[in-house]
């Protein structure tokens, strides 16, 4: 049972109070307070928690969002930003006495720079947005999470976004040049810009990922690249995991970094095939699609290396795409693995944990014995160029005790990856899903330096808490200072 | 009084009962670098150089702060991968022997011309162990390259100057060496023209890893990978800024390189003080047009236009800083008594001053670490 902080009375006692000083803000239908109304804001894309937010907030400009936080923070009233609220780790989830942000009329592409291969946008512009309005000239955005035509460029900013392509054109940290930001005090900054490298601290670079509990971001620029000139793929069968993931350590050791690598195991093969019918081999137990892109020449060429380090690798079958049709078709059934998997299944659990690669047929023989303790389905997708693993856990909510159960294998799973020199999470963020895993990988001294980082952005904890980590002690507990012999150094040094 | 702790606890121990701030050094080739800082002890980190993890297939490097660069550099080509956002090697440029070590290459953020298509050390740097300055030993990322669980301290870290922690290890992101590399070479372009040319290379697919302009000597544009790739990206990219053109291939190209890397233009005449600065690129010939019509001085472009390197004979930080619009100028180079008094960093608005005071504080209450080597009490 997910706990989340402690509801202030005194704060929803103000409800009908704070709802009149938002619209001192805000104007008009900017600021909903009826249950019906804000039921649309009660999840993110992690569906199994639910809550109503005391209050939902639609901001237009950043002089407004400004007043709001400054409001906030000076009547210790929470607020939890939300983009889209695609976030798959419970990010945006609302809390119950608290403000809900939603960016989303911040929708506007404010300028589009070919010159300098940039894009300044409002954060509710989606990251497929960003493309569809520099493709005319060839360019793209490339970071693409799945939920790219639905996710908004401040939700991939809070998140730390990545995507099938990130392991050749890096996650959301690597394509932003700059934001502007607005403090819980209200103060506006900006970091970086058109520029490249903002001096000082890398703020910028800890803002992405922060999970909103530093900051609200109200404008970003991106980088944008021109497109690959042409792009193919090949798909090959494994009679093993171990055979695969070799092959991928090999394609590496080959010094190729393919635009995806992607992998996945015998039951998600077998779910996509049956749902898109892409012409997957059955008969295999690891399927890869590794995806060259470049100029034509440079493709034809590393496809040749790759078939043949594949074929090193007791590869079953290979196939490579001879057209653009076919290559989408390759793609078709890993994009379709969250839904064919749900077809199947009456729910799913996506799980989100990044392993060192040689570790993978240990992660999986692991899950494959952890499947059979909890009594649940798994399917693997897996972005093996990176060591990203996504296990699908298959259950039924209506059944009684199915839910603790996957969540159970869940955890387990995530500290399995741990132990073998992973991490929690890889794309998805902690959100709420993993907050009290937290710990699995880090000791207390490591969140309380976390922690002390956040009182730095916020005194009073009031921007998204609940989220992240598990335990939250107030600023002034965490600041207490170790003195020694009853004599504090530097004592002209102010500190709070 | 200088302290060269061989363990983390040991380390940790001397932090916690440390009554005096330390200035700390990996093997001090970047002291030069930002605020002087004076009588301080020092705080050696050079014992932490054991290689605790490399793995090519898994594109991971774990090493001990204090390990030397041009060490690394050798292991790693050894298995013909490198270190993508090319450290650049300032010992001529700062009069010192070597070109420093990896948590130095950390603390200071360092890239070179490649940083336009790969990134700076923040764009590579996964995880990190330290002392913080409570004394307490503490991790952030790990040794895998993809991953979002908790802050992106590692990063935090990277432009630091040692303001916040003391590395003991760090851990790196590497990549597979391009097979091949070669250079075009054009001749006879303007300021203007030159980043017209590099803008127009960067808007095409050619997916260009150098962009620099020497003005009187040319202007240059990288092309890596494999063969029949950087040939035919080269052709395609001949035809499309046309006019004459000359071919630098391999070691011609690679030095060429080095020497934009490493500041070689400029890295004589050591009295003369040297900028770093970065403006979005195409405003670059404008920024040069406005100063050379104020005072005489060197200068060639990276990245495309949007790293201007200049030295100058005077004193001229409030004139190159009201010229750069929006961007930074940062004083590489300087006599001591110049860095104690000028901002050697881009001077910063209130609200963002504070909050680079908060963070370092949330990392070093007590201030020991290089007190004011960025800004005055940071």
């Amino acid at each position: 049972m997910l706990m989340m902080p402690k509801p202030d009375q005194s704060v929803l006692a103000r409800r009908s109070e704070i709802a009149a000083a938002l619209r001192g803000i805000v104007a008009g239908e900017g600021v909903i307070d009826t249950a019906t109304q804000m039921r649309v804001y009660e999840s993110d894309g992690l569906t199994a928690y639910k809550q109503l937010p005391m209050l939902v907030v639609l901001p237009e400009t950043t002089a407004q969002v400004s007043q709001i936080l400054k409001y906030a923070n000076a009547n210790g009233i929470k607020i939890v930003p939300r983009g889209a609220g695609t976030s798959l780790s419970g990010g945006a989830l609302p809390l119950e006495d608290g403000i809900l942000l939603g960016l989303a009329k911040f929708n506007r592409i404010l300028d589009i720079d070919f010159e300098n291969r940039c894009v300044v946008v409002q954060p509710g512009v989606t990251n497929l947005g960003i493309t569809k309005a520099v493709e005319q000239k060839g360019f793209y955005y490339a970071p693409d999470p799945s939920s790219q035509i639905a996710c908004t460029i401040g939700g991939n900013v809070a998140e730390n976004s990545g995507g099938v392509h990130c392991l050749k054109y890096g996650l959301t940290a690597n394509n932003v040049l700059g934001i502007e930001m607005v403090l819980i005090t209200g103060e506006i900054i900006r970091l970086g810009g058109k520029h490249l490298d903002s001096e000082g601290y890398d703020l910028l670079g800890l803002m992405t990922g922060s999970e909103g509990l530093l900051g609200v971001v109200t404008e970003v620029t991106v980088r944008i690249l021109q497109k690959p000139e042409t792009a193919r793929a090949v798909l090959v069968g494994f009679p093993s995991s171990e055979d695969a993931g070799q092959c991928v350590a090999d394609i590496i050791s080959a010094g190729i970094i393919p635009g995806g690598m992607e992998m996945m195991d015998r039951p998600a093969i077998h779910a996509v095939e049956e749902f898109v019918h892409a012409d997957y081999p059955l008969n295999v137990e690891a399927l890869l699609i590794v995806e060259l892109d470049g100029p034509q020449i440079e493709v034809d060429s590393l496809i040749e290396r790759v078939s043949s380090i594949a074929q090193k690798n007791k590869s079953k079958t290979l196939r490579v795409s001879n057209s653009e049709a076919e290559r989408i078709l390759f793609w078709a059934g890993r994009k379709a693995a969250f839904p064919a998997v749900g077809r199947i299944s009456p729910d799913y659990m996506c799980m989100d944990g990044t392993i060192p690669r040689k570790k993978l047929p240990e992660v999986l023989a692991g899950m494959a014995r952890l499947s059979q303790k909890y009594d649940l389905r798994v399917a693997n997708v897996f972005h093996a160029g990176d060591g990203n693993l996504h296990p699908l856990i298959l259950f039924d909510a209506n059944e009684e005790g199915q839910l603790d159960r996957a969540e159970k294998f869940g955890a387990d799973i995530l500290r399995l990856c741990v132990k073998v020199g992973g991490v929690l999470t890889g794309e998805h963020g902690v959100g709420v899903e993993k907050r009290d895993l937290m710990p699995e990988m880090f000791s207390q001294i490591d969140l309380d330096q976390q922690l002390r980082l956040k009182c730095a952005f916020d005194g009073q904890g009031l921007l998204n808490p609940g989220k992240v980590f598990p335990t939250l002690h107030s600023c002034a507990e965490m600041g207490r200072m170790h003195v020694r012999g009853g004599k504090l150094a530097h004592p002209e040094i102010p500190r709070f | 009084m200088n302290h060269k702790p061989t363990t983390e606890i040991e380390l940790a121990q001397l932090v916690a009962e440390a009554s005096q701030p330390f200035e700390i050094i990996g093997t001090g080739t970047k002291r030069g670098l930002g605020r002087p800082l004076h009588d301080l002890e020092i705080l050696d980190l050079a014992k932490f150089s054991v290689i605790n993890a490399y793995e090519p297939e898994e594109l991971i490097l774990d090493v001990g702060a204090g390990a030397k660069l041009s060490a690394i550099e050798k292991l790693i080509s050894a298995q013909g991968q490198y270190l993508a956002f090319e450290p650049p090697d300032y010992s001529r440029l700062l009069g010192s022997k070597h070109s420093g070590t990896m948590g130095g290459l950390l603390a200071c953020n360092l890239s070179g011309p490649r940083r336009i298509k790969m990134g700076a050390a923040r764009d590579h740097v996964l995880g990190l162990n330290a002392v913080s300055g409570r004394g307490e030993i503490f991790k952030a990322g790990a040794r895998v390259v993809k991953n979002v669980t908790g802050y992106d301290v590692p990063k935090l870290m990277a432009g630091s100057y040692g303001t916040l922690t003391a590395f003991t290890s760090v851990i790196f992101k590497v990549l597979p060496r391009p097979e091949t590399e070669e250079t075009l070479m054009v001749v006879g372009l303007d300021d203007h023209a030159a980043v017209s040319e590099m803008s127009l290379a960067m808007q095409s697919s050619a997916e260009v890893s150098g962009a620099a302009h020497i003005p009187n000597l040319g202007t240059f544009l990288r092309l890596e990978g494999i063969a029949p790739s950087v040939t035919y990206r080269r052709d395609t990219l001949v035809r499309l800024l046309g006019g004459k053109i000359d071919i630098l291939k391999n070691r011609d190209s690679q030095i060429q390189w080095k020497n934009i890397r490493d500041v070689m233009p400029l890295a004589d005449g050591p009295e003369r003080m040297v900028w770093k600065i970065s403006v979005t690129p195409a405003m670059a010939p404008a920024v040069i047009a406005k100063l050379k019509s104020q005072f005489e001085f060197r200068y060639y472009f990276d990245w495309a236009g949007g790293l201007i390197w200049l030295d100058v004979a005077t004193e001229e930080s409030t004139r190159i800083r009201a010229a750069i619009g929006s961007g930074h100028a940062t004083l590489m180079r300087a006599p001591d008594q110049m860095r104690s008094t000028l901002d050697i960093f881009q001077p910063q608005e209130a609200a963002l001053a504070a909050l680079s005071a908060r963070v370092k504080t949330s990392f070093d209450p007590r201030a020991l670490f290089n007190p004011g080597r960025m800004y005055k009490g940071v």
